[in-house]
């Protein structure tokens, strides 16, 4: 088998490069971006690149569409903070870096108890009892008030229990480091996990369940063990977030949370494993800095999501792997003009459509502060035929541009495409 | 053990109010490659869903090596040893040829459900399907996706997925169907290949491949065994040929249904 290991070397080194980096950005971030804001956001993108990980171990690898992940997220929240603060009242002498780790076996637990129901079933059914389990939990966190806080929540204190070299999580950076280290850890196992007998097996189910039986493989099994493994890392993940806010809500393990773990797991692409990690940073992103934009980034989430799911149903990181593979075979110079044009007039129509979408918002919600409003420093009247015309005509434009340039775009592509598999047809025959 | 690979012993299926397996009994020895055969509808292809544990059998026993399987799920009966292949072609769409064929040797090298071992160090499951791999002539196509193959490729690749794990009894569901005459050919000493040693039953509608693979003909008509001989006690047998070789087989042949 010395052959094999040949092969394999190259690609080895590839891959320690690739974690080598990964390691280098979460440990330099932090003193990239010091403000704050940063830091906090930089937090919350590593708890989220876990949970979404973990989404993605149900979706994109076992294909398991579930709405109810926020219930093995949340309810490692819970567990987290409970724990914490009996660290803080003494009675249990546990330091506060391993708290994620209950929260990982809380998770873990409580995706054993609900998943011999949920991995039942496959396909729609199984999506099905997701729900009814999520809503289950939602209902019950508002009906035990001892446990989950009630409207309330449960708050803690991070800064409690040993504080070894004088960390005391106290400061953000110091919280910072410990969520990057579990992000680290947590996405190589992760990954790790795609490359062993069950991972393959779970793709296998994803692909063709009955086949599975039939090559000795219990289907219900593999997806049990991967959705328990799925409630393990969501619980890590939240016990990071009961440390980052200090405080669990309901929230946490409610339907719309789940929602977004399934929504930022497929805008970032639950077809490649990195996908769901580009998915962790857009939600943080959005939910920290386009909400503070504007009002209804909801509307524009949701027009983003749309169209991701009709165009690019593979995410963003579909689309940066089609585009490498464009590149690779050196075909990427002759689109950049139209990607430069595709991109200036799609923006050119966001404007248009915002500009309306802002002053339709304006007209519901700030009345009172009068007809006029700014958007990006340009002065509208939600009174004005010349603002909804000029909106109207902007957008116009832009449209017709971008679709003008988008049917070019497509025949160019597609040659392309053809040109690469042709390629590869000829490189399989020699 | 028993000298049988396989018995079937008064084995009935209903759907419903209709009867479509009507009391089959049929004893194959350890080694012998079985060709059913029948017109369509006969009953063939429920027969083996009926034997790999796709349905349960409404009553009679199948007995694998002597061990009743009946009432057992697919994948216990497949770790006991028996392993099927399926008319429509039933692979791993989005794994690559060695991803699938890998796949079905996992569980016969006891792996299991693992996930304390990387898949790259399993050196005899990856040398079991290189093998494999060559076996089945689809070397060249290692890394290419099972959907992106073309239909004989595919067709091969379930042969391959089939046979992986090592099963002793190996049922083929129409191997050949949807090919043409020269691929045909080529698939059908392939098959020979790759089963030898094995207890072998095949479903088959093309009869030069029949009286070319089988050593045993077993002929199903409305759910009965006609008749369960020789190739050639089979072409001479009147009953055979009054209920199906004489008329039907012409149309069976233009009709090559998927």
């Amino acid at each position: 088998m010395s052959n094999s290991i040949v092969k394999f070397k190259p690609l080895n080194i590839g891959r320690i490069l690739v974690w080598g980096f990964f390691a280098l950005v979460l440990l330099l971030a932090p003193l990239l971006f010091t403000s704050s804001l940063s830091h906090t956001m930089l937090s919350q993108m590593g708890i989220f690149i876990i949970i979404c990980l973990s989404y993605n171990i149900l979706l994109g690898q076992g294909g398991m569409l579930s709405f109810g992940h926020a219930v093995y997220s949340g309810l490692g929240a819970f567990m987290a903070i409970h724990t914490l603060n009996m660290i803080s009242s003494g009675t249990l002498p546990l330091p506060v870096s391993l708290v994620p780790i209950v929260g990982g076996l809380a998770g873990l637990v409580f995706a054993a108890i609900f998943g011999s129901v949920t991995v039942k079933k496959a396909g729609t059914p199984f999506a099905m009892i997701t729900l009814g389990i999520g809503e289950l939990i939602w209902a019950m966190s508002l009906m035990f008030p001892g446990f989950f806080g009630g409207e309330g929540g449960v708050s803690g204190n991070r800064v409690t229990g040993s504080s070894p070299f004088g960390i005391t999580f106290g400061p953000q950076i110091q919280l910072y480091y410990l969520i990057a280290l579990y992000t680290f850890v947590c996405t190589a196992l992760m990954f790790a996990l795609t490359r062993t007998p069950l991972g393959r097996m779970l793709n296998a189910v994803r692909d063709n369940p009955e086949r599975v039986e039939f090559v000795g493989y219990d289907t219900q099994r593999v997806r049990y063990i991967a959705f328990m493994i799925a409630g393990f890392f969501a619980g890590i993940g939240g016990a990071l977030a009961a440390l980052n806010f200090e405080i669990v809500t309901s929230e946490n393990v409610s339907g719309p949370r789940s929602g977004v773990f399934l929504l930022f797991t497929f805008l970032g692409g639950a077809t490649f494993f990195f996908g769901a990690i580009i998915g962790g940073i857009l939600s943080v992103l959005a939910f920290v800095l386009f909400s503070e934009l504007t009002k209804a980034w909801l509307l524009y989430l949701g027009l983003l999501f749309l169209f991701m799911v009709m165009y690019a149903p593979g995410g963003f990181a579909s689309l940066i792997m089609m585009n490498l593979r464009v590149v690779s075979y050196g075909k990427f110079k002759p689109l950049i003009g139209k990607y430069c044009v595709l991109f200036v007039s799609g923006v050119v129509a966001l404007l248009g459509l915002a500009a309306m979408v802002e002053m339709i918002y304006h007209m519901q919600l700030n009345q009172a502060l009068g007809e006029g409003l700014t958007f990006l420093n340009i002065g509208l009247n939600v009174k004005s035929a010349a603002s909804w015309g000029g909106a109207v005509a902007v957008m116009l434009v832009g449209s017709l541009i971008f679709e003008f340039t988008r049917r070019k775009f497509a025949v160019q592509w597609s040659t392309i495409q053809e040109f690469i598999e042709n390629e590869i047809k000829r490189k399989e025959s020699l | 053990m028993s000298s049988y690979a396989l018995q079937l012993k008064d084995l009935r299926k209903s759907f419903g109010k209709s009867e479509i397996i009507r009391g089959v009994n049929l004893d194959i020895p350890v080694g012998e490659r079985l060709a059913i055969i029948g017109p369509n509808g006969a009953g063939k292809s429920t027969l083996f869903n009926l034997i790999s544990g796709r349905f349960p059998p409404t009553s009679g026993d199948v007995l694998l090596h002597g061990q009743k399987i009946n009432g057992k799920k697919p994948f216990e009966i497949n770790r006991m040893g028996l392993s099927r292949s399926f008319q429509i072609t039933n692979i791993f769409p989005k794994l690559s040829v060695f991803e699938n064929l890998r796949c079905s040797v996992l569980w016969s090298l006891g792996y299991k459900y693992t996930f304390l071992k990387f898949l790259a160090d399993l050196d005899d499951a990856n040398a079991r399907t290189e093998e494999l791999m060559s076996m089945i002539k689809l070397d060249k196509k290692r890394d290419v996706l099972a959907a992106n193959l073309t239909y004989a490729e595919q067709r091969a690749l379930e042969i391959g997925v089939t046979i992986g794990g090592g099963a002793s009894v190996v049922l083929l569901d129409e191997p050949t169907a949807g090919m043409s005459k020269t691929e045909t050919t080529r698939f059908i000493s392939l098959i020979k290949e790759v089963t030898v040693g094995k207890t072998l039953l095949t479903v088959e509608h093309d009869m030069g491949v029949v009286f070319g693979l089988a050593d045993k003909i077993a002929v199903v008509v409305y759910g009965e065994v006609l008749a369960y001989d020789t190739p050639d006690a089979v072409r001479a047998n009147q009953r055979v040929q009054d209920a199906y070789l004489g008329s039907a087989v012409a149309d069976e042949q233009g009709a090559q249904h998927a």
